[in-house]
């Protein structure tokens, strides 16, 4: 019997990019990339090579010009808006160079904000005819039913990847979520603190567990230490090491070698157009 | 997208900046305040003005009678009015023009250096006169019944009229003389609460009349009830002139419900607009600064998008935000606008009258006020791209 293969996070086919100023600008040129689940990837490349708009690509923010895009299995290119807005609430979690946190809310509120709108993700989900979600049940249980479906597929539920729970949408133990989220990342210690009182560092493990709350398939990072210092950057590094251990996908856009030494593949890009290293 | 987290995200955006959603509620409170008080004061001084209306305005009548040769209303006429239920007195006068400056001058013999020739109006009426102006004898009598009918030359002065020609006692009969013939003066009558002009008259009984050439009636008093005024005006003319009601001219008071409709009217419509007008800048205001607002928080839209936030949800919540904001300033404008029009009212005297349905409307009409100033940002701000807003 063949076993029940599970179809690569991302499937990127012939994916072209054209901003259709005066004159256009070519800046993805026909890219073909496969990331497999638990894959850790770093995407290295200069200034001006097309990287952020790969990421913003990837992270359902733009569509293609021309290609194929295949989510978890899923053809996103041919989405509505809509759905394009609830695949990504659901299965991409992004990390942002700037932390892209909300000043007046609490380190707890900040990453509570990432079940907000799960609700209508999965509702949508359902409506759009793409099946069920798919980390895990909505309101009961605890348990993550691993990356690329696994559960689902008959390989059995796994642990969830360290210091997330993705179960509930609802409003009920989302607080209990993120606190176990924030214990992951070594920060139940600042709750109730706003983020202009944490450092660097410390915003940065925020926005981590706020990016893993929702139970991603994919982690998508842009530049995710450029503004920590050495010891935090290797902290954070050390926090992704262990989810991808646990299974969890992650792409890295950086520009330093430190980073993209620690993943296991690496791909530059160059006037978009996208090389193996 | 949880209502109850939209109502959470809205109110957390609203008190991010406290001070800036304070200032931006104001324009509303302003506007707010205005209608209320406009509302309530103009409801409390159309009540007052209604209470202060006194009975003698809202009781008195007075038929204007064209003069012709055949006459309109003759003298028996106040009989036939007073027949009516709810009239409580009626006298019939005569006055033209002629009769308003006739010489009189008094009896000299007594202070023969007293300049005693006035030029005064000269009136007749009927017995029923006094009580028609509802005035007091002062001095004397009043002529009756006999007096008119034996064509007695007698005179009744107004008790202005008795004082410029030095008439003060009756008890030696004095005498007046109206273009050179003599009337004996029977009564000084005074304290008119109608009719004032009466006070500098020569009154005249109808039958002497003709020789002033009062022969028709011009005017007829009219007293009624309290409340009956409306009914009197209208069946006055038939009484007094069964086949011509048409040519006779009414003048009633005004009705107490419309005078208190009038002044509310034409207060509210003054301060109606300025409230309104108030209500537009404080749109105006709600609309900028959620726009500013919506401009400022480029990154947290395009946060938000990016964990899975749609269009409407966006727009959803910048729409709460200013619609909480105006209806803020609603709850406060009322309260201020309630407690203005009770201030004002005791400093005056008066006693409010607050519409219990202003404290409902008005929070609502802020919240209406901030929902419609919030709909163009709140657009903006779902129109935007999450790629262009992450930048």
């Amino acid at each position: 019997m063949i076993p029940d293969v599970p179809p690569d996070v991302i499937r990127l086919d012939e994916v072209s990019r054209v901003f259709p100023t005066e004159p256009p600008v070519l800046a993805l040129s026909k890219i073909c990339l496969r990331v497999g689940q638990g894959d850790y990837v770093a995407i290295v490349g200069p200034s001006g090579s097309g990287k952020s708009t790969l990421l913003n690509t990837l992270g359902l923010l733009d569509r293609p010009t021309s290609g194929s895009y295949l989510l978890d299995g899923i053809e996103t290119t041919t989405l509505r808006d809509g759905a394009r807005t609830r695949l990504r609430g659901r299965k991409i979690g992004f990390i942002y160079q700037s932390f892209h946190l909300l000043a007046h809310r609490t380190v707890a509120e900040n990453v509570m904000l990432a079940e907000v709108y799960g609700r209508s993700a999965r509702a949508g989900r359902e409506k759009a005819g793409l099946g069920r979600p798919r980390l895990g049940r909505t309101d009961r249980g605890s348990t993550w039913n691993g990356p690329a479906g696994r559960g689902k597929t008959g390989h059995g539920p796994v642990d969830a990847p360290a210091g997330v729970t993705v179960n509930g949408y609802g409003r009920r133990g989302r607080r209990a979520r993120a606190e176990e989220a924030l214990e992951k990342v070594g920060m139940t210690h600042r709750l109730d603190f706003l983020p202009d009182r944490l450092s660097g560092g410390e915003r940065q493990r925020m926005a981590i567990a706020r990016a893993l709350m929702g139970g991603p398939s994919l982690l998508l990072c842009d530049e995710p230490t450029g503004n920590l210092d050495s010891k935090n950057t290797g902290a954070v590094l050390d926090l992704f090491d262990g989810l991808r251990d646990q299974g969890l996908t992650l792409l890295v856009i950086t520009h330093e070698d430190a980073v993209s030494s620690r993943a296991g593949r690496r791909v530059r890009i160059s006037d978009g157009v996208l090389t193996e290293e | 997208m949880d209502i109850r987290d939209l109502w959470a995200e809205a109110l957390a955006g609203m008190l991010a900046r406290p001070v800036r959603s304070a200032l931006t509620t104001l324009g509303t409170v302003l506007g707010i305040t205005t209608l209320v008080i406009t509302l309530g004061v103009a409801a409390t001084a159309g009540n007052q003005i209604v209470g202060r209306f006194d009975e003698l305005t809202a009781t008195a009548i007075t038929v204007e009678v064209p003069d012709k040769a055949d006459p309109l209303v003759t003298w028996d006429a106040p009989a036939a009015l007073t027949r009516l239920r709810g009239v409580t007195s009626a006298a019939a006068l005569a006055q033209t023009d002629e009769s308003s400056n006739l010489q009189v001058a008094s009896n000299t013999l007594v202070d023969p250096t007293r300049v005693t020739n006035q030029t005064l109006a000269v009136v007749a009426g009927g017995p029923e006169l006094p009580r028609a102006v509802r005035g007091r004898m002062t001095e004397g009598r009043f002529f009756d019944a006999g007096h008119v009918e034996r064509r007695d030359r007698v005179v009744v002065l107004g008790d202005q009229a008795a004082r410029m020609l030095g008439v003060t006692r009756l008890t030696s009969a004095p005498a007046v003389f109206i273009e050179d013939r003599a009337y004996t003066v029977i009564g000084i009558l005074g304290d008119l609460r109608r009719e004032q002009i009466l006070s500098t008259a020569v009154i005249v009984p109808p039958t002497i009349g003709a020789d002033f050439g009062l022969k028709n009636v011009t005017r007829v008093l009219v007293n009624t009830t309290l409340g009956a005024a409306d009914l009197i005006a209208g069946q006055a003319p038939v009484a007094l002139s069964p086949n011509h009601p048409g040519e006779l001219q009414v003048i009633a008071p005004p009705s107490p419900t419309r005078a208190r409709d009038g002044v509310q009217d034409d207060v509210n419509g003054l301060f109606l607009i300025l409230g309104l007008v108030s209500l537009v800048v404080g749109a105006i205001g709600i609309a900028n600064v959620t726009l500013v607002t919506v401009m400022e928080r480029v990154a947290e839209i395009g946060l938000r998008r990016s964990l899975g936030a749609a269009r409407r949800h966006i727009a959803a919540q910048f729409l709460l935000e200013s619609t909480l904001i105006g209806m803020t300033g609603g709850v406060i404008g009322a309260g201020l606008g309630l407690v203005s029009v009770v201030a004002i009212s005791a400093a005056k005297e008066w006693t409010p009258v607050l519409d219990a349905r202003l404290a409902l409307a008005a929070p609502v009409a802020g919240a209406l006020v901030g929902l419609l100033a919030g709909l163009y940002p709140s657009l903006r701000a779902a129109r935007m791209e999450p790629v262009d807003a992450l930048r």
